[in-house]
C-alpha cells in the first residue's frame, strides 16, 4: 500500500540530491543563519550586562532561524508540482496505478526531509555554545520542534500553491508572498484586531510559532499546527482533483 | 476490451468530443485518425481516466474508468502525446520509478525493466539523462514504460511521431508484434501509417466520428476513387474532350496556369475505375499527342476527409 508512497519518495530525493540546487540553497541558508547567529551573539555580549543571557539568545536566535526558513522553504517546494505540469509528467504520474495522496505525501515527505537535511546544520550553533558555556538543553528543544512544525506547515502552503501554476517562479514568488504576508501580520497588532484581517492574522503561523522560541512547548500550538498542515493538504488534494470536473454543455 | 459510449467532452464553452461511440476487441490494433485538434488526444486521455468525458461512459478491461479508475489504470499503459520526461533522471532509473509504481515484486520489476530496455532498443542510452536524449529516443522512453508490466490494453497517442524513417519501422514492427496479446488504441494523423499497423480504423474530426471501418476497405473506398495527374501536348480543347470521353471518368480539371508551357496541358482526372491511367495513355498516344507525365496522385487525409464529409453530406441528403 505504501508501495507508491516510497516510489515517489524515493524519486523526489533523488531528484533535490542529485542536482545542486539544494546544495545552493543550503549554502544561502546557512550563510544568513550563520550571520544571525554571530550578530545575535555580539547584541548579547554586548549589551547583555544583567539579564539572562542563554534564555533570550536563543529566543532571538530562533526568531530569525524562523524567517531564514521562510525565505528558503518556497525555493524547496516551487517546482514539485508546478515542474510536473510544465514538462507535462503529470499526466503519466496521474494516469499511473497511484493514489492522488501517494503523490502528494510523497512529495511532502521529500520536501520534509531536504527541509530538515538544511536545518540540521544550524545544530553546529547550540554545540559550539555548549562547549563555550554549557546550558539547559531544554531551551533548544523546543525551539527546534518549534521550527519543525513551521517548515511542516510552510511546506503544506508552498505545495498548495505549487499545484496551482506550471510555472514555478510565480510558485516561487507566490509562496513566498503568502509566508511574508503572514510575517507581516503580526508586525502592527493594533491593525490586525477587527474583521478579515484579524481572523486571517490569528492563523497567522508566525505569530503561533513564538511560545516554542521562548522555551515552551504548547500542546494547543502544536494542534494549530498540525490543523494548518492538514488543512493545506486538503487544499493541494482538491487541486489536484481539479481535473475531475466535468465540464458543462 | 475498449468501450466508448456517446462520449461528449466540452472545454468550457469548447467541444472537444461530440458524441463519439466505438469498441476495440481485445486483442485488435485499432488507430484512431484525425487530423491535429480532432479530438484524439482528448479521447484518449479521458481513456486513461486523467480527466472524465461530460457526458457518456468508457469501458476498458469491462471495468467503468469513472469508478474503478485505480483498477483500469493497473491494466493499461499510456504513451502521452508529448513524452517530455525528467530531465536530469536516467532512463534506467525513470523505468525503474515507473516499474515500482506499476508492478509487484523486486524480481519481477527488475526484469520487466531490462525487456522494456531491450525491446525498445534503449540499452546503449540506459545510463544516459533523458535531458540529452534525442527526440526519438525519449519517445522510445515514453513506450518503454507504457509496456512495463505487460498490460492488456495499450493507450498510444502518436507512437511513431518524431522517429526517423528507420526507428518507425522498428516501431511499427514492435507494435504489429503486441497485437493479440495486447488490445491497442493508436492515433496518428498519418493514413499510411494506420493502414501498416492496425486492423481497424475510427476517423474522426472536429470531435466527431466521421467513418469507422477495416484497414481494408477502408483504403477501397478511397482507392475506388483514382486521381491521376496528366501533362500531355496537343491540342488542349481536343485532349480535355477525349479525357472527357472515357468512361469511368468523373471529372478532368485543366490547370491553367501550368499548362501554358511546350510541355503541353496539365490535368487532373478523377476516375472510379482504379485502371483508368492505362486508359489515359492509351487516348493519349492513339490520338497521336505527347504524353509528358502520367502518375496517381494519393490521396492524403485531407482529400480523405472532404471525401468522407461529402458522402456523409450525400447521405443525408
Amino acid at each position: 500500500m505504501f508501495v507508491n508512497f516510497w516510489a515517489v519518495l524515493n524519486k523526489e530525493l533523488r531528484s533535490y540530491f542529485l542536482s545542486p540546487f539544494i546544495y545552493l540553497i543550503s549554502a544561502v541558508f546557512l550563510l544568513l543563519s550563520g550571520y544571525y547567529f554571530y550578530s545575535d551573539l555580539v547584541f548579547y555580549v554586548q549589551f547583555g550586562f544583567g539579564m539572562n543571557i542563554m534564555e533570550n539568545f536563543w529566543q532571538l536566535m530562533f526568531t530569525d532561524l524562523r524567517l531564514v526558513i521562510m525565505l528558503t522553504v518556497p525555493f524547496l517546494t516551487m517546482r514539485l508540482f508546478a515542474e510536473e505540469k510544465r514538462l507535462g509528467t503529470i499526466e503519466l504520474l496521474l494516469t499511473y496505478p497511484m493514489r492522488d495522496t501517494d503523490l502528494f505525501w510523497g512529495k511532502f515527505a521529500a520536501c520534509a526531509i531536504a527541509t530538515l537535511f538544511m536545518l540540521s546544520f544550524t545544530l553546529v550553533y547550540p554545540v559550539l555554545m555548549f562547549f563555550l558555556q554549557p546550558f539547559d538543553w531544554t531551551l533548544v528543544l523546543p525551539g527546534y520542534i518549534g521550527l519543525v512544525m513551521l517548515a511542516l506547515s510552510f511546506i503544506a502552503c508552498g505545495l498548495f500553491i505549487s499545484s496551482l501554476t506550471d510555472n514555478t517562479v510565480v510558485a516561487g514568488l507566490g509562496s513566498l508572498g503568502a509566508l511574508l504576508f503572514f510575517w507581516i501580520l503580526s508586525w502592527n497588532d493594533g491593525a490586525t484586531q477587527f474583521g478579515l484581517i484579524g481572523t486571517i492574522s490569528s492563523v497567522s503561523m508566525v505569530t503561533h510559532f513564538q511560545s516554542f522560541a521562548r522555551g515552551l512547548i504548547d500542546s494547543k500550538e502544536i494542534t494549530f499546527f498540525l490543523l494548518f498542515i492538514i488543512f493545506f493538504s486538503f487544499l493541494t488534494l482538491r487541486s489536484l482533483e481539479a481535473r475531475h470536473w466535468k465540464g458543462r454543455r | 476490451m475498449i468501450g466508448v459510449q456517446n462520449v461528449t467532452k466540452y472545454y468550457g464553452q469548447v467541444c472537444a468530443l461530440d458524441d463519439v461511440s466505438f469498441t476495440v476487441k481485445s486483442g485488435e490494433i485499432v488507430g484512431l485518425l484525425g487530423p491535429n485538434g480532432s479530438g484524439k488526444t482528448t479521447l484518449m486521455r479521458i481513456l486513461t481516466g486523467f480527466f472524465p468525458a461530460t457526458e457518456g461512459s468508457v469501458h476498458v478491461a469491462g471495468l467503468d474508468v469513472a469508478t474503478s479508475s485505480l483498477e483500469v489504470r493497473n491494466r493499461l499503459g499510456y504513451l502521452p502525446e508529448n513524452v517530455v520526461l525528467y530531465p536530469d533522471m536516467s532512463v534506467r532509473a525513470f523505468l525503474h520509478f515507473c516499474a515500482r509504481v506499476k508492478i509487484d515484486g523486486a524480481v519481477q520489476r527488475r526484469t520487466n525493466v531490462e525487456r522494456v530496455l531491450s525491446e525498445c532498443a534503449l540499452e546503449p542510452m540506459a545510463h544516459r539523462q533523458m535531458g540529452t536524449l534525442s527526440k526519438g529516443y525519449r519517445q522510445r522512453v515514453g513506450l518503454a514504460q507504457a509496456l512495463l508490466g505487460n498490460p492488456e490494453v495499450l493507450i498510444l497517442d502518436e507512437p511513431t511521431v518524431g522517429l526517423d524513417p528507420n526507428q518507425v519501422i522498428d516501431i511499427r514492427e514492435l507494435i504489429k508484434g503486441l497485437g493479440g496479446k495486447a488490445t491497442i488504441l493508436l492515433s496518428s494523423h498519418i493514413l499510411h501509417e494506420v493502414e501498416l499497423m492496425c486492423e481497424r480504423v475510427v476517423i474522426i474530426d472536429k470531435g466527431r466520428i466521421l467513418a469507422e471501418d477495416t484497414t481494408d476497405r477502408l483504403s477501397e473506398r478511397i482507392q475506388g476513387a483514382a486521381t491521376v495527374r496528366v501533362r500531355a501536348s496537343g491540342p488542349h480543347s481536343d485532349i480535355l474532350h477525349a479525357l472527357r470521353a472515357l468512361k469511368a471518368v468523373e471529372q478532368v480539371i485543366k490547370h491553367d496556369e501550368e499548362s501554358d508551357g511546350p510541355e503541353g496541358a496539365v490535368l487532373t482526372v478523377r476516375s472510379s475505375n482504379q485502371d483508368i491511367a492505362r486508359e489515359i495513355a492509351q487516348t493519349i498516344i492513339q490520338n497521336g499527342w505527347a504524353l509528358h507525365e502520367l502518375r496517381p496522385v494519393t490521396l492524403d487525409l485531407e482529400a480523405l476527409f472532404v471525401r468522407l464529409t461529402r458522402e456523409e453530406q450525400k447521405e443525408a441528403a
